[in-house]
Formats: C-alpha cells, sequence, structure tokens
C-alpha cells in the first residue's frame, strides 16, 4: 500500500582494533563504535505517503465501509424498538399501582425481547453520586459492611447504624415495577413472564458483587446490625426473597443500577422476555399490551422522565443507526476523495511518479 | 568554610586590602613590629553542593524552583487539600518519580564530588615543620607552611616555588587538569633564596586570590642575617597552581600562599552560565496558552456549574444529596475550591512527563554526536565531544556563524617557507637539502650569494634560534641531538616533531626553520641557551632577560649575552610593530617581501635585532627589573620598559610561515553559506593575512565586492577619522542596503548571481571607533548602519581583533532584530569569550591548548565536522525535539478535551472521564516511549541527502517547526480529535445497550472506549508521522499499544485490595466483547487521521519538486566546488576567473 524502501545501509567493516580489543585490560580506544546504532544506520523501512499510495486504501476503505454501514443501519433498522413514554403523560394517574394501556408492537421476531427502563435528566454520571459507594462492602467483605466508607456521606450511616448498600447510588435504587401484559383479543390478560437474571454483567454478579457472610443463607441475620438505605422500602435482604441467588447485594436490579450511567439520559435493562422454545411462535405475538406500572420512583422533583423500551437486540447491541451512517458517510467521502486524487493523480501522476523514489 | 564566611561577617575590613602578607614557616620578618598570623581559610576544598544534612531540604529547593516544578507541586497540594475528582496519586505520583530520579541523580553526582574532595583532602602531603618533614593531611595545610612536593604529585594548593632539586632551578609542570595543556611548563624559583629553608626568613606580599590562571603578582622580601632585605618580584611563573602536576623535577619545596578555596582553581570552579535553548523558550511559550487554556476551561466550567445549579432541582436532587461539610462551605469557598477542582481535573493539559521527556531526549540525544565515528580524527584519537546537552536543536537554528581563523579555518600547522634576509629571498626545497640546506628560488639567485652577505645570514639564523620560549623536550633531547648531524633523518624523523614545546606553533616552525638551514637549537639550560651552528660547534648564549610576546605588542624579545661578552637584543614580531622601531631605510627593502608573503597567506614576521652597550644593557636591566616589582600597575611599567628597549633596533629579516587551511575548509564554509548561514571570520590576524584566507575559503569570491572599513581607509586629509567613518558608513549602507532589491532577512545568498554580492571588511581599531565614538549619540546610530550592512553582505571579515572584541561582536549581533542564534567556533583561549557569548560554542580540538574546548558547549576535532554537525545533527535534533514538542502538546490536548465535554454532561460536577490509572498512566506509560523512540531515532531525510543538500538547512530556519503557525495547526489537530474522540462515542452511547445480550455500558465503559481512540489515534497518529522506521520504532510503537491492552486487560482482571473502587473491573474485557465498541473504534481513529493523511498526500507532490530542484541546483554547486578543491588552494583564489562566471 505505501511506496516504501528498505534503506539498508551496511555498515563498514568492523574495525579489529576497535572491537577485538574488548578485554577490560586492553587500551580503551576513544574511538567510536561502528555499530549501525550509535552511527544512525540502523536499517530502516521509509514508507513515503504519497497519492500514489494511498488511493488504492481509499478506495479499499470505501469499498469496505460502505457495505459495513449499510450492513449496520439495516441491522439497526431490523431491531424492533418500542418505547413507552409510560409517566411522562401518565404522571398524575399512574400513581399507585397505576395502569397503563398501550397498543404493543406488532413484532414478529422470535428472539429475546429485552425489556429496559430508561430516566433522563438523571445525573448517574454527578461525581458526588458517582464516588458514593462502598466497593468493599458490596464485595461482601465485612468490616465494611458494618464501618462503610466516608464516600457514602451523607448516605452512610441512620439510626447510628450503618446503611447496607451505603452510598447515593444504592440510596435511589430504581424501585417501580413494571409488568406486561398481553391482551388477548378475547379479552384476558395473559400476564408476560419477564425473567429476572442474566441483565446484569456476569463479573459483577458473580465476583464483583458478594453478600457477606458467604455460606450464610439467613441473608438477614448476616445484616442485622446494618440498617437499609433511608430510601428504601424494604431492607436489601428481601430485594428478591424468592431466588436467594438474586437477593443481597447481588440481586441483579441492584447490580444493574449500581453500573453508573454514562449520560444524563439513559437506559438499564429491566427483565428479559426470553423467546419461546419452539422457535415457532414469536416472542410477543401481535396484539394489544398493558404495560402496569408500580410507580414509586419520584421524577418530577428534578425536571426528569421515564420510560419504558422493549427492544430486540442484534449482533450490534441495541438499536442505533449512528454507526451505519457513520460508516456509510465516512466510505462515501473515502471513496470520493480516491476519486478526487484519481483526477490529481492523473493529472500531475508523471511529476509524482518521478518524485515517488526519493533517493 | 565557616571560618571563613565567619571572616566575610566580622572582618569585612580584611577583604578590602588589596595584598596580602605571608610569613614563610610562620616566621616572623624583622621588619613587621607586630607579627600577627592573618587568618586564611584553610585548604579544605569544597566542591560538594550539600551535606547529609541539607541535602533534603536544599535539593527539593532548588528542584521546586524550576516553574514546572513548582506547578506541579501546586496541583499537588490542591488535590491533598481540596476534594477533588482524581486522587492526589495521580498527579503527585510522577512529580514523586521526577523528583526522586534528579534527587538520586544529583545526589550521586554530589556523592562523587564528595569523594573527590575527600580524596584531594585527606591526601597526604608533606609539610617542613621545624626543620623536620611531617606528614599531614592535605586539607591541614595552612598558608605560609613550606611544602614538599615529589615527581608527578599535583599540588595541593598554590605554592610559590622556592626551591627545586633541579639545578638551574627551575621545574616543569604541566596544567593538563586546569586547562588542558599537556605541554611542560618552565616555572622558576625565586632567586636568591638560601639553600637552608629552615633559616629562610621572608615575607610574601602578594595579590588577594583572583582567578585569573595566567596572572600573579607578588614581591617577596628575603632577610638576611646583617643584610639589607632583598626584595624579588614574583610573577606566574614562580606560582605552582593547585591542581597542576610537577613533571621531570624529583623534588621541589614551596612556600602556599593560597589555599583550599582561595586557589586559582577554586576560584576558577564555577559553573558557566546555562544556556537556554530558543526551543526551551517556545516550550514556554506554548506553556502560558496552554496554561491560558486551562484556566479558561476551568473558569468557563465552574461559571456554567453554578448557571446550571441556579436551576431548581438540578443542585441537589433527592437522590444526590450533598454532605452537611458541603451544605455548610461558604458559597465563595466552593465556588473557589471548584475552580481548583476543574485545574486538577484538566492540568493533564500540562503533564511533568513532558519535561522529563525532553531532558531525556535531549541528553540521550547527546550521545549520537559522540558516537558519531565521522568526528573521530585519527590524527587525536578523539572524536566529539558534548559538554552541555542543553542546546542540541539549537544545532539546527545556527544564522550566524562566528569563526576563528586561526587554527579554525587554517590548521595551525606551521610550516616555514621561506625567509627574506635584508631583502633576499631564501626558499627551502627538500629535494637540496645539502651542505648548508640553501636554495634560491626564482628572483635573485646571484644576489643572494654577493649581497646577503655569510654574517647576515648567520645573524639572522641566530636570531631565528634564540628569540623564542621554545622548550627541548627532555626525554626526546638526546635523540634529537644524536639526529642533528644528518639534516635529512631530522626532517622525516617524528621524533622531531616532539623535540621541541612552545606555547605557539609559529615559534616552532620558526625553530625548525632554522634547523633547515643548519642552526638547531639544542635546549636552554639554567639560563644559557645552546644552539649548534652550521660548522656543528656548540655557541652558547647567556638568556639575560625574555620580553614577553602579546597581543597588544605583537612582538617578543630576548636580550643575550654571547661567549664574547656582547649584549644582543633580538625581537620578532608584526611587521606593524617591528618596521617603526627599525630604521626606516632598511625597511622598503623587506617591506616588498613582508607584503607579497601575506598576500599569499602567509604569516609574516619581521626579525630585528640591536647591540646593547654595556650601559644600555645596566640601564635596561635595571628598569625591566623595576618594573617586574612593582606591585601595582606593573603590567604597564613593564610595557613601558619594553617599548623603551626595543627602540632604534636594525631589520635583519623577515619570515613567512604557512598555515595550511584546514581539510576541507572551504567546503564547509560554502555549505553553510548555501545553508542559509552568515560567516564572520574573527581574527586577531592581519588584514591581508586573513582576506586571503577568506578567499581561499570562498567566503569572498571573485565577484565579491569588499566594503573596506579599515584604519587605512578611514584615513583622509581633510577629514578626521570620526567623520570618515561616518561617511564611509552611509556609503556602504546605501550601496550595500537601500540599492539591494529587498530580500527577506532569512534568505540573503540566492543561488541566482544576479544579486551583487558584498564582503564587509573591519578591523579592531575602527570597530572600537564605532562602538565608541567621540560623540556618545552616534554609537547606536553607527551600531545600526553597521549592522544593517553587515547583515546584507555575505561574510564579513573582522580582523585584528582583541578577544573581547570578538565577544562584543557576538554580542551586538546576538542582541540584534529578530535575536539571530549565533554559533562561535574556534581553538583557542583567545576565542573563549566569543565561545561563551554566543548561543552554541564549539570548540576545536586544536593545538592552542585545550581551553576553548572546556568552554564550549560542543567540541569537535576539525572545522569539516562542522557542516555534518550542523546540517545533519542540528537538523535531525531540531526537527526532532520540535516535533517532541509539539506532539506533547498536541497529545495532551485530545487527551483532556474530552475529559473537558463531559463536564457538560455531568453537570459540571468534575467527574473525571477517564479511570485514575489511564490519567497517570497515558502520560509515563501508553504513549511516551514511542514519541520518545521517534525524537532520537527519526531522520526524515537520510543523513547523505541533509550534507548534500544544504539548503534544506533553510527550511527549519527561524525556529520554522516551532512558530505559532504550526502550533495552531497541531492545536486545531488535537482540539478535532477531541471533539471525534467524544462525540463519536456520544452518539454510540445513545443507546448503551451495547452488548449482544442486551446488557448495557456505564460510564467506565465510555471513557475506556473513548481513552483506547486516544491512545490508538494518538500513537497510530506518531507512526504516521515516522518516515524512519527501524526495529526500534517498530517494537516501541506496537509494543506500547500491545502494553495498553495487556494493561487494560491486566488492570480490570483483579479486584485490586488497596483500591477504594473497582470501577475498571472487567470494564475493559466487556468493551472489547461488543461488536459495536469495536466498529466504533476502528471508525473513530481512521476518522481522526483522515485529514492528516489527506494534508500528506496533497502536500507532497509540491514539497516533492521543489526539493528535487534544490537538489540539481546544490548539484551543480557541489560539481563546481570539487572541481575548483582539486587545484592548490591559495591558486585558485586569484585565478578562478573562467569558473565563477556563471
Amino acid at each position: 500500500m505505501m511506496a516504501s524502501s528498505y534503506n539498508a545501509k551496511d555498515e563498514d567493516g568492523h574495525h579489529p582494533g576497535s572491537v577485538g580489543s574488548g578485554g577490560p585490560g586492553a587500551v580503551k580506544s576513544k574511538k567510536p563504535d561502528n555499530t549501525a546504532f550509535k552511527q544512525q544506520r540502523l536499517p530502516a523501512w521509509q514508507p513515503i505517503l504519497t497519492a500514489g499510495t494511498v488511493l488504492p486504501a481509499f478506495f479499499m476503505i470505501g469499498l469496505i465501509f460502505i457495505p459495513i454501514g449499510i450492513g449496520l443501519l439495516v441491522t439497526s433498522n431490523n431491531i424492533k424498538e418500542f418505547e413507552v413514554r409510560a409517566v411522562a403523560i401518565a404522571t398524575s394517574y399512574c400513581v399507585i399501582r397505576a395502569l397503563c394501556s398501550y397498543t404493543a408492537p406488532r413484532t414478529k421476531d422470535f428472539s429475546n425481547v429485552f425489556m429496559y427502563y430508561g430516566l433522563s435528566n438523571f445525573y448517574q454520571n454527578h461525581r458526588r453520586y458517582v464516588k458514593s459507594r462502598d466497593d468493599s462492602q458490596l464485595n461482601g467483605d465485612k468490616s465494611s459492611l458494618l464501618n462503610p466508607s466516608k464516600e457514602c456521606e451523607p448516605y452512610r450511616t441512620s439510626d447510628k447504624k450503618s446503611i447496607a448498600p451505603c452510598g447515593a447510588i444504592a440510596n435511589s435504587l430504581f424501585n417501580d415495577t413494571l409488568e406486561l401484559f398481553y391482551i388477548h383479543p378475547n379479552g384476558s390478560r395473559i400476564a408476560i413472564h419477564l425473567v429476572k437474571t442474566g441483565i446484569a454483567w456476569w463479573t459483577d454478579k458473580h465476583v464483583k458483587f458478594r453478600n457477606p457472610g458467604e455460606n450464610n443463607n439467613n441473608l438477614s441475620i448476616v445484616f442485622q446490625d446494618t440498617s437499609k438505605p433511608v430510601n428504601w422500602r424494604k431492607p436489601v435482604y428481601e430485594l428478591d426473597p424468592s431466588d436467594p441467588d438474586n437477593n443481597g447485594f447481588i440481586n441483579e436490579d441492584f447490580i444493574v443500577w449500581m453500573r453508573t450511567a454514562a449520560l444524563p439520559t439513559f437506559r438499564k435493562l429491566y427483565r428479559i422476555i426470553q423467546k419461546k422454545k419452539d422457535n415457532m411462535t414469536p416472542t410477543l405475538p401481535p396484539g394489544n399490551y398493558s404495560l402496569e406500572v408500580i410507580y414509586n420512583y419520584p421524577v418530577r422533583s428534578f425536571d426528569g422522565r421515564k420510560r419504558m423500551i422493549l427492544s430486540t437486540i442484534s449482533w450490534m447491541g441495541g438499536k442505533n443507526p449512528f454507526l451505519g451512517i457513520a460508516y456509510i458517510t465516512v466510505g462515501s467521502v473515502c471513496f470520493f476523495l480516491g476519486v478526487v486524487l484519481l483526477i490529481i493523480h492523473h493529472k500531475y501522476g508523471n511529476r509524482n511518479n518521478n518524485a515517488d523514489i526519493p533517493n | 568554610m565557616l571560618r571563613r564566611r565567619l571572616n566575610r561577617l566580622c572582618g569585612g575590613d580584611e577583604e578590602r586590602v588589596d595584598s596580602r602578607t605571608i610569613y614563610v614557616g610562620h616566621r616572623p620578618c624583622p621588619d613587621t613590629e607586630a607579627f600577627i598570623p592573618s587568618k586564611f581559610c584553610d585548604n579544605r576544598i569544597v566542591s560538594s553542593k550539600y551535606t547529609v544534612w541539607n541535602f533534603l531540604p536544599k535539593n527539593l529547593f532548588e528542584q521546586f524552583r524550576r516553574i514546572a516544578n513548582f506547578y506541579f507541586l501546586i496541583i499537588f497540594l490542591v488535590q491533598v487539600i481540596v476534594d477533588t475528582p482524581t486522587s492526589p496519586v495521580t498527579s503527585g505520583l510522577p512529580l514523586f518519580f521526577v523528583i526522586t530520579v534528579t534527587a538520586i541523580k544529583q545526589g550521586y553526582e554530589d556523592w562523587l564530588r564528595h569523594k573527590a574532595d575527600k580524596e584531594v583532602n585527606k591526601y597526604p602531603v608533606t609539610v617542613l615543620e621545624d626543620g623536620r618533614s611531617v606528614k599531614k593531611e592535605s586539607e591541614k595545610i595552612k598558608v605560609g607552611d613550606v611544602v614538599e612536593v615529589v615527581e608527578d604529585e599535583t599540588f595541593p594548593c598554590d605554592l610559590i616555588l622556592l626551591q627545586s632539586s633541579r639545578e638551574d632551578g627551575t621545574c616543569f609542570v604541566t596544567t593538563a587538569s586546569l586547562d588542558g595543556e599537556s605541554n611542560h611548563k618552565t616555572h622558576y624559583t625565586v632567586p636568591d633564596i638560601e639553600k637552608d629553608l629552615q633559616t629562610l626568613t621572608s615575607a610574601i606580599e602578594c595579590e588577594q586570590p583572583q582567578p585569573d590562571l595566567y596572572k600573579f603578582v607578588g614581591r617577596m622580601h628575603i632577610y638576611k642575617l646583617e643584610q639589607e632585605p632583598v626584595v624579588r618580584s614574583l610573577g606566574p611563573e614562580n606560582l605552582l597552581l593547585k591542581g597542576a602536576t610537577l613533571k621531570n623535577t624529583k623534588k621541589i619545596y614551596g612556600v602556599s600562599v593560597y589555599t583550599g578555596m582561595e586557589t586559582k582553581m577554586a576560584l576558577n570552579y564555577q559553573g558557566k552560565s546555562q544556556k537556554r535553548s530558543a526551543v526551551e523558550k517556545s516550550i514556554n511559550a506554548f506553556l502560558l496558552v496552554y496554561l491560558s487554556i486551562l484556566i479558561s476551561k476551568a473558569v468557563v466550567c465552574t461559571t456554567l456549574k453554578y448557571v446550571w445549579q441556579s436551576k431548581e432541582g438540578q443542585d441537589e436532587p433527592w437522590y444526590n444529596q450533598k454532605t452537611q461539610k458541603e451544605k455548610d462551605t461558604n458559597m465563595y469557598l466552593k465556588m473557589f475550591t471548584d475552580f481548583l477542582s476543574f485545574m486538577v481535573l484538566f492540568n493533564f493539559i500540562i503533564p511533568v512527563s513532558m519535561y522529563v521527556t525532553v531532558e531525556m531526549q535531549k541528553f540521550l540525544g547527546s550521545f549520537f554526536i559522540t558516537w558519531d565515528k565521522d568526528f573521530f580524527d585519527p590524527e587525536i584519537q578523539e572524536g566529539a565531544l558534548v559538554n552541555t546537552s542543553d542546546l542540541n536543536e539549537e544545532l539546527g537554528q545556527v544564522e550566524y556563524v562566528f569563526t576563528d581563523k586561526t587554527g579554525t579555518l587554517t590548521q595551525n600547522n606551521m610550516e616555514f617557507i621561506e625567509c627574506c634576509i635584508d631583502g633576499f629571498q631564501y626558499r627551502y626545497r627538500d629535494t637540496q637539502s645539502e651542505v648548508d640546506g640553501f636554495t634560491v628560488t626564482d628572483g635573485p639567485v646571484n644576489k643572494l650569494q654577493q649581497k646577503a652577505g655569510w654574517e647576515k645570514e648567520e645573524l639572522f639564523l641566530r636570531a631565528l634560534c634564540l628569540c623564542h620560549t621554545v622548550q627541548v623536550k627532555e626525554a626526546g633531547s638526546e635523540v634529537l641531538v644524536d639526529q642533528v648531524d644528518g639534516i635529512d633523518g631530522l626532517l622525516s624523523q617524528p621524533e622531531e616533531e616532539r623535540g621541541f614545546i612552545a606555547s605557539s606553533p609559529d615559534e616552532i616552525a620558526l625553530v625548525k626553520g632554522a634547523m633547515k638551514y643548519g642552526f638547531t637549537f639544542l635546549g636552554l639550560e639554567s639560563k644559557s641557551m645552546k644552539i649548534k651552528n652550521r660548522q656543528n660547534d656548540i655557541e652558547e648564549y647567556k638568556l639575560l632577560h625574555v620580553l614577553n610576546f602579546d597581543p597588544v605588542r605583537r612582538r617578543m624579545s630576548v636580550i643575550v649575552q654571547t661567549k664574547s661578552g656582547e649584549t644582543l637584543l633580538f625581537c620578532k614580531g608584526a611587521d606593524s610593530s617591528i618596521f617603526p622601531r627599525v630604521r626606516p631605510e632598511e625597511v622598503d627593502r623587506i617591506r616588498m617581501h613582508v607584503e607579497r608573503n601575506a598576500t599569499e597567506g602567509y604569516r609574516t614576521l619581521c626579525v630585528a635585532y640591536k647591540q646593547l652597550s654595556a650601559e644600555e644593557y645596566a640601564m635596561a636591566d635595571t628598569g625591566l627589573r623595576e618594573a617586574r616589582l612593582a606591585l601595582q600597575d606593573r603590567e604597564e611599567k613593564l610595557m613601558a620598559m619594553y617599548n623603551q628597549v626595543e627602540m632604534g633596533m636594525s631589520l635583519i629579516g623577515a619570515t613567512a610561515v604557512e598555515d595550511r587551511l584546514q581539510e576541507e575548509a572551504a567546503e564547509t564554509m560554502e555549505a553553510l553559506q548555501g545553508a542559509g548561514m552568515k560567516v564572520w571570520v574573527l581574527t586577531g590576524d592581519k588584514m591581508e593575512t586573513a582576506k586571503s584566507t577568506c578567499y581561499a575559503c570562498r567566503l569572498f569570491q571573485r565577484g565579491t565586492e569588499l566594503l573596506e572599513l579599515t584604519v587605512r581607509t578611514l584615513e583622509d586629509e581633510k577629514l578626521n577619522s570620526d567623520q570618515k567613518l561616518h561617511e564611509l558608513l552611509q556609503e556602504y549602507h546605501n550601496k550595500a542596503v537601500k540599492d539591494a532589491p529587498p530580500v527577506k532577512a532569512g534568505v540573503t545568498r540566492s543561488w541566482s548571481t544576479a544579486n551583487q554580492d558584498y564582503g564587509f571588511i573591519i578591523d579592531g581599531a575602527t570597530l572600537s571607533l564605532l562602538m565608541n565614538p567621540p560623540h556618545d549619540a552616534d554609537a547606536s546610530q553607527y551600531k545600526s548602519l553597521f549592522l544593517q550592512i553587515c547583515q546584507n553582505c555575505t561574510a564579513v571579515l573582522c580582523c585584528r581583533m582583541a578577544p573581547l572584541q570578538k565577544a562584543q561582536i557576538v554580542k551586538m549581533v546576538k542582541n540584534s532584530q529578530g535575536s539571530p542564534i549565533t554559533l562561535s567556533i574556534g581553538d583557542g583561549a583567545n576565542d573563549v569569550s566569543m565561545i561563551l557569548e554566543a548561543h552554541v560554542g564549539i570548540g576545536i580540538k586544536g593545538k592552542e591548548g585545550r581551553q576553548a574546548v572546556r568552554n564550549s558547549d560542543y567540541a569537535i576535532p576539525k572545522l569539516k565536522h562542522l557542516k555534518k554537525l550542523l546540517l545533519a545533527h542540528g537538523h535531525l535534533y531540531y526537527v526532532r525535539i520540535a516535533h517532541l514538542v509539539q506532539y506533547f502538546f498536541y497529545k495532551n490536548l485530545c487527551f483532556i478535551l474530552p475529559q473537558f465535554l463531559y463536564q457538560f454532561f455531568c453537570g459540571y460536577s468534575q467527574q473525571p472521564l477517564y479511570d485514575a490509572a489511564y490519567l497517570t498512566m497515558y502520560n509515563i506509560c501508553f504513549t511516551s516511549m514511542p514519541i520518545l523512540a521517534y525524537s532520537l531515532l527519526e531522520q526524515h531525510i537520510s543523513i547523505e541527502i541533509l550534507l548534500h543538500n544544504a539548503a534544506l538547512y533553510r527550511e527549519i530556519a527561524n525556529n520554522a517547526m516551532l512558530r505559532w503557525r504550526p502550533f495552531l495547526y497541531w492545536t486545531v489537530l488535537g482540539i478535532f480529535q477531541g471533539l471525534m474522540f467524544f462525540f463519536g462515542v456520544r452518539f454510540l452511547f445513545s443507546n448503551p445497550a451495547l452488548q449482544d445480550n442486551g446488557q448495557v455500558f456505564g460510564n467506565w465503559s465510555y471513557g475506556t472506549i473513548v481513552f483506547t481512540v486516544l491512545v490508538f489515534t494518538v500513537t497510530l497518529k506518531l507512526a504516521l508521522d515516522t518516515r524512519h522506521w527501524t526495529w526500534i520504532n517498530h517494537f516501541v510503537i506496537w509494543g506500547s499499544l500491545a502494553f495498553y491492552v495487556f494493561f487494560s486487560f491486566f488492570w480490570g482482571g483483579i479486584i485490586w485490595p488497596f483500591l477504594k473502587q473497582q470501577r475498571l473491573y472487567f470494564v475493559f474485557a466487556n468493551v472489547l466483547s461488543s461488536v459495536s465498541a469495536w466498529l466504533v473504534i476502528i471508525i473513530l481513529i481512521l476518522l481522526s487521521l483522515l485529514p492528516e493523511i489527506l494534508l500528506v498526500v496533497l502536500r507532497k507532490p509540491r514539497g516533492h519538486h521543489s526539493q528535487q530542484k534544490k537538489q540539481s541546483q546544490s548539484n551543480v554547486g557541489g560539481n563546481q566546488s570539487s572541481q575548483s578543491s582539486a587545484r592548490p588552494l591559495l591558486m585558485r583564489t586569484f585565478s578562478d576567473e573562467s569558473n565563477s562566471v556563471m
């Protein structure tokens, strides 16, 4: 791809005097060693970027990127995403066990459908917020459990008991409950089975987050000297009483929440709707659905918004046309530049060819 | 030390006394009423800077005096005190590393100094005390002690030589460790000293310590029983300096006069003033820009933070309460700490590591000069020497070259060419070395035998044999005597080379010249000079006085007494100083020869003699002795006395000595001029000789119109010299400046010969008139006129310069408009002042001792090496360091910009985008090695082409790569890439579900992706810039990328027990498991580099084209020079007409 010349300058023959007399007793000649390195004559590859060499590269990039971009865009467009700005309009009446129903997506996808909740104008990346956690407490460290890090202030202790899990992040755990019902054409509501696990990173769930007292199944005893975070309704060991592998610090909703979002508008994975076993019926058959939200989480005070998103996932993740557009754009720009350069190259080609060989 | 300080504090009046009195052996003298043992410092040498106790505070203080270190210390302290986003470790660790490494280095150096001091201070010496020899440690020597020194020992302090084991009361000394001159110097005992030092009662009065190695004024009162006290003068020839070594003498006794820190060696031990390079100034300027960027970023963020917070519910939403302490803090104090926090967050924009890298680049880079075998000179078995590594890049920026003539442009390898006795020319030829060795060339063959009689010839040759200060080297002297019989044998023997030792090569050439004609100087023993004449008889002359040579008088004389009792004075010197002192009628016959010889580029000396009658001698003798004894104004008195003695002589002849041009002198000068440098020759030599050398070096060419401003052109009947000077200056100014077509200052000498070339000649006397005109008001006007003329001349020749004037000129040019970079090159002690004055001082390891080398920044064996030093090394170093500096600023700009932009998305909360480890390691590990390797190895143009094509040097002239334009380019590039990184990932994160299992990424993943793109882009950008890929570059570039990946896995792979937060746990691995992340990393890297690639490609054809053209042009020039240089050097300067018409 590049015009290159291997410029191995041959070294002069070593002088026997300077090299041979390496012994400690020998009179050290001040003559500098004649090595390629010291004489700055290391063999070197000297690539030269010229229109002639970059031209094919541009075409190549164009030819590779445009298909990738198209592929990405198609993939992204194939991802079915259904967004409910649920609470935006329904703040007043979706109060408790509010029932909001919507016409659901008509997906024919046979893959898993992922259910996200989204918040906007929620600064999970605020510094005071980000650092307000104690990872060693979350890792099951006994001493940190009873004496959490200073960083957790002002969510460190309550009622003279240490808070577990301490800190602002844990304290503000998203605690709305979302449920999805399929409204059968005959009028009956069928609850869709939402899987709670597999939503957090495997390493987080299995290494980074550990319940204290590893083998003690009775979490209430382990956490007995601690107090629940002030905003929580129930203590940490009751996050999911039904499944001991999803309770306490290793509760996946909790772990997902603890991974602070990068931007103030974010979505977090809430549940997974498993695809049907037979691969014949779509995961969510077309029809009407009703979303039931148990509304606990206040967002009005900071001018926030809540969303619920149902989305399928491709190999590139969720729906995001940005990458596809970017690849197509860059590919076309490269191709265009290639054409321009080709014209330049042809016009002034002769001279450039001469210049390609500098030595 | 302490005592000395006390002295300084309490006895301030003692310092004011301008002489000190020393009692030899501490014995009080009869004359003095009260014997007050005055306090002098002891003989301890303290060259170390620190002690164990004060090392830490003093070293830290010195280090933090550097503005950069201080800045980082402040940042660190802010991080410790204020609640800041990054832990103090991130900036404390690098700072600690830098400080520790520097402290260790300085501590080690100081330890070495301590060791050396101890070695010197504890060295056992023998002191005579009450008749016994007592062994003592060197540091215990007091002023007034009589010290014994044996052969090959160094003197423990400055001693007055009292007694020598040699019969003639002399001793030989080498001062190699003081000024590097390895020849033996003769020192003399004070006359009239009794043999038994025990009974010697005397007092020495001498001046207070002063650093000049070659000056000493003192007087010794010797008291003898029942006799009038004798007073003897003491001069430098009686003083043995600490640090010098005794040679060829078994044992001497001396009384110490200066001890410890007051010895001349210690007084000379002062660090040279630090020279700063232009690059460093640029760095500081850029630093200010970045500092203001940093501050404005912090101000913007702080302001926006408070604007944003003023909105309801933003400052303290329910989910993110403040702590009680934060709530209590005063609002303004909070604003201030917020500002500081932002400063800390963005402080990485000015990295500590840049200073480390720059230092390392300079230090390591300078080895390439020492290693270069092209600089190795087989004759002296030495290569180049680098005394400072701070100025490497300055070698690529030189605009003015000031060169000495003798020993620099010329070889200082004197060869006796011919002589002229009584107006007849004698030229020696090897082929006819028979009988008397006389042959006569062309001219007056027959006249010789008739007219320049035998006697005149012999007188002349005797004069050559006697009038000098040459020594015959002891070891070789026997061999020499053996070989004297066969003249031809002598000429070819290398022993002959070693036979003579003299301070100036001219003298050796003359002595050797006399030898060719049958008069051999055998040596000086106990004040009697032996010469062997043509009849192989040995003649002896008693040496009565030597009237030393000095550059002001430009002559030297000896007074000798022949066996028959006649007293003769022989004098040799420059024509200008001899002619007025001889009978005018003799002058004309010889002047013709002298002038012809001078125009041929030979160094000419005139020889005169005078017979002194007994009365005359007696008068001269007393006069000289008196003058030598004078404590005050000795120099002036001696000068007056010399002038008085050297009067009314008769001229016997003149000599011509050829000083060959250095190898490739002309080619080197041509290359320098081709590279756009202006060459000024500053010499103490006379105008004609210097002019011919300039022609020979092709500094002046045939077409060059010479503008002369010398004493001769100032002579005018009507006007006095001042008015004439004014007139001439105006005239030349009109000619050279106003009439000349406007050319840019940088590009003076274009390749077309359409423009008239001017050469300017000025001499010392005129220069001093110009610098200090009678009317002060004219001074600045004259100076600016002079400078303007000089700037429009291709070459300037300043002749008859005193050393200080040389420095004056350098200073004047240095401070002129645009402050051009100056370079001085010289080989002798007289060049030291200009070497120190110029931006870059280059010493040539020549024959005039090592002083120039010691004071220089770089030393090279030969002038021809200057070409490679500047055109190849200088050019490369400049490009390397300029790129290094720009790259460093660039990479930190695009490192910190995303972090700044992130503030807009995190509520201006100072949340760092990258993990602390990345913040710390970015500059230390991930991106430092490639640029260091680049800055050591890059050859964007190969050395051969650089050497071949001098014009390439102009492309980097005027700090071209560190001007504001390239800086702006790099800054814009940095900003563009920073924006790319941040917003590219920002758009990707509009949906953070990036994994194929639907899981989402958080803020640390965001930062890691940005950081990965950053590290790769920045490294690949360097890879794009690298024109010269050695295996080291490959290793380091791909290696540090691999290291980054490896480190990221490693850092995220373990729950680190010492970390409070496991922010990056498996973040990198998760990022890499996402296809989208890969795709975004690839496209962002490509997109960031695209403009760069495009620019390179579009710029290339033009650059290549012009390069080619220049190359072909220089080829023409090269051919021409090689053609003409094949001819005899001096011939071609005057008969080059056919060739130089273009």
